[in-house]
């Protein structure tokens, strides 16, 4: 693994109104290391990572991505999010424009390069999720899996350092959970900085390097594969495991 | 017992279905025309109207030895399309940024807007003519044309304003996430992602208000600008022939609307393809 440290949140808080989604979260995530967030529903894992890119905002403690401190109204929000991409669980593709363009609008108009070389750049990613032929169709004509392929191309586009993904296969019919998993296995390999959250455990397994549990807004575990899965320290962590593998 | 309502049900569906038939509604419209221009054309005779269409043609266009020549009705239309696409464009502009301050967050903006809005709202649109006209027009020395488009322009953006942020907000909220985690600004996933997937949800409401701005530019006939409206009371005060001019006047403003709602239902087809 390359040393330093890409994400570092410590102490972190976030209320929505009187409501506290995250309660005193300390994590780091090395450079070029992958990491997994499980944990039920509702308990603060999609709020953590959107705390990364700045697409919500602590309240307390501090969040450091890439050496940027992460504040609401910072300048250097624009240069953080062209170094964090980010893949949704809705998929989030613009309607309007064709896969060639959702791919290259980012390019274009935020890093201000050339249109031949955007163009070139996104094929080159399309080619990369294995869906070269569809650029000239618009989202709604593909499935689900080619969608959320787009949506990983167009975040790697932007060639961020660093990927977060939101449930990325939640949306998704069964038979199209493992074209998308299969494509992010790819990108584990390239050397990218990963979190994910999902509750896909073969994924993690083959994957993660650390694996971390959330509950009501709290991190409960935090730990190698190995462990985590055979023996976490938590005992909530344990049942929710069981129950998930159950099926 | 329970088949009753069933039956029921299944003969209002028919019904509805015979009537909204295209044959039956066509049927329907040209009776009810008919039927107004025989209470109009009974109503006229009773009274003794001496009827004189033969005169009306002369104010569209005429053709002596001159040539050919534009009449009064027709440059009126073209006053009153001007008035319109001028008040329209402004309106435009003007509701943007209103329905802009208002979605920005920001508290100044939302109150400039909002006292903008209610102002508008509770201020009949005559009234408004005449505060530019007789009010602003004199300080800042309007003529009447101007005077009639500030006026026009402002009624309607505040109304063009809510159908501008109904759109945006109609877009979801998946898209800003999707712009802002490529970087994009605020103006940027405005420019580029929100605001052209919003046309689709603001055509239909866009092309009622055009409508609607092109019959209130009416209004403007109390300060003479010389529109439509205006030109059918100078021509009814000079030959007295009130039914066949405003039948005429009513006919060409319906021209224009129904040519507009056509023109527009066309574009709306075109951005609706993709959802
Ligand atoms: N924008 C919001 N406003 C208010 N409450 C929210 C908002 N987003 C999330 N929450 C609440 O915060 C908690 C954590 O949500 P979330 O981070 O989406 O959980 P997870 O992704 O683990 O399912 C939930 O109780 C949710 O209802
Ligand atoms: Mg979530």
């Amino acid at each position: 693994m390359n040393s330093g440290e890409m994400i570092s949140v410590s102490n972190v808080d976030k209320f929505y109104g009187s409501f506290q989604a995250l309660t005193d979260i300390n994590l780091t995530v090395e450079k070029g290391e992958r990491v997994v967030i499980c944990g039920p529903s509702g308990s603060g894992k999609s709020t953590l990572i959107r705390c990364f890119n700045g697409l919500e905002f602590h309240d307390s403690g501090s969040i450091t991505v890439d050496g940027i401190e992460v504040e609401e109204g910072s300048k250097a929000l624009k240069t953080l999010r062209q170094e964090v991409g980010m893949v949704f669980q809705q998929f989030n593709l613009f309607p309007h424009l064709t896969i060639l363009e959702n791919l290259t609008i980012g390019p274009i108009r935020v890093q201000k390069i050339q249109k031949a070389e955007a163009e070139e750049r996104a094929r080159k990613y399309l080619e990369r999720v294995h869906i070269p032929e569809q650029a000239d169709k618009f989202p709604a004509q593909l499935s689900g899996g080619q969608q959320q392929r787009v949506a990983i191309a167009r975040s790697l586009c932007m060639e961020t350092r660093i990927m977060l993904f939101d449930e990325p296969t939640s949306a998704l019919d069964p038979e199209m959970i493992n074209e998308v998993l299969d494509v992010m296995v790819e990108l584990a390999d390239t050397g990218i900085t990963m979190v994910c959250v999902t509750h896909e455990m073969g994924f993690a397994r083959k994957v993660a390097d650390k694996m971390v549990f959330m509950e009501a807004g709290r991190i409960l575990e935090i730990s190698e594969p190995d462990k985590f899965f055979t023996n976490p320290d938590s005992p909530r962590c344990k049942l929710f495991l069981s129950q998930i593998l159950e099926h | 017992m329970t088949t009753r309502p069933g039956t029921k049900r299944k003969s209002r569906l028919q019904f509805s279905k015979i009537v909204n038939s295209v044959p039956i509604s066509l049927a329907l419209y040209f009776t009810v025309i008919l039927g107004i221009i025989w209470l109009a054309y009974s109503g006229a005779q009773a009274m003794g109207y001496n009827w004189q269409w033969y005169r009306i043609p002369q104010y569209f266009y005429t053709l002596t030895d001159d040539g050919f020549q534009w009449g009064e009705i027709m440059i009126g239309l073209v006053k009153t399309i001007q008035l319109s696409v001028t008040s329209f464009i402004f309106a435009t502009l003007l509701g943007l940024l209103i329905a802009l301050l208002r979605l920005s967050g920001l508290v100044v903006g939302g109150a400039i807007a909002i006292a903008f809005l209610e102002f508008v709202r509770n201020m009949p649109i005559l009234v408004l003519l005449y505060l530019f006209y007789y009010v602003l027009g004199p300080v800042f020395s309007l003529d009447r044309y101007t005077a009639s488009v500030l006026c026009l322009a402002v009624f309607h953006a505040a109304l063009i304003s809510e159908i501008f942020r109904a759109g945006i907000n109609a877009v979801p909220k998946g898209q800003w996430e999707g712009a802002t985690s490529i970087g994009m600004s605020k103006a940027q996933a405005y420019r580029y992602i929100i605001l052209p997937q919003s046309i689709k949800f603001m055509l239909p409401p866009m092309t009622g208000e055009v409508v609607h701005l092109v019959k209130s530019s009416a209004i403007v006939s109390v300060i003479a600008v010389a529109e439509l409206t205006t030109i059918g009371r100078n021509l009814i005060s000079d030959t007295y022939m009130s039914f066949e001019i405003w039948f005429t006047i009513a006919a060409v403003y319906m021209v224009i609307t129904l040519a507009l709602s056509i023109g527009v239902s066309r574009l709306e087809t075109k951005y609706a393809v993709r959802t």
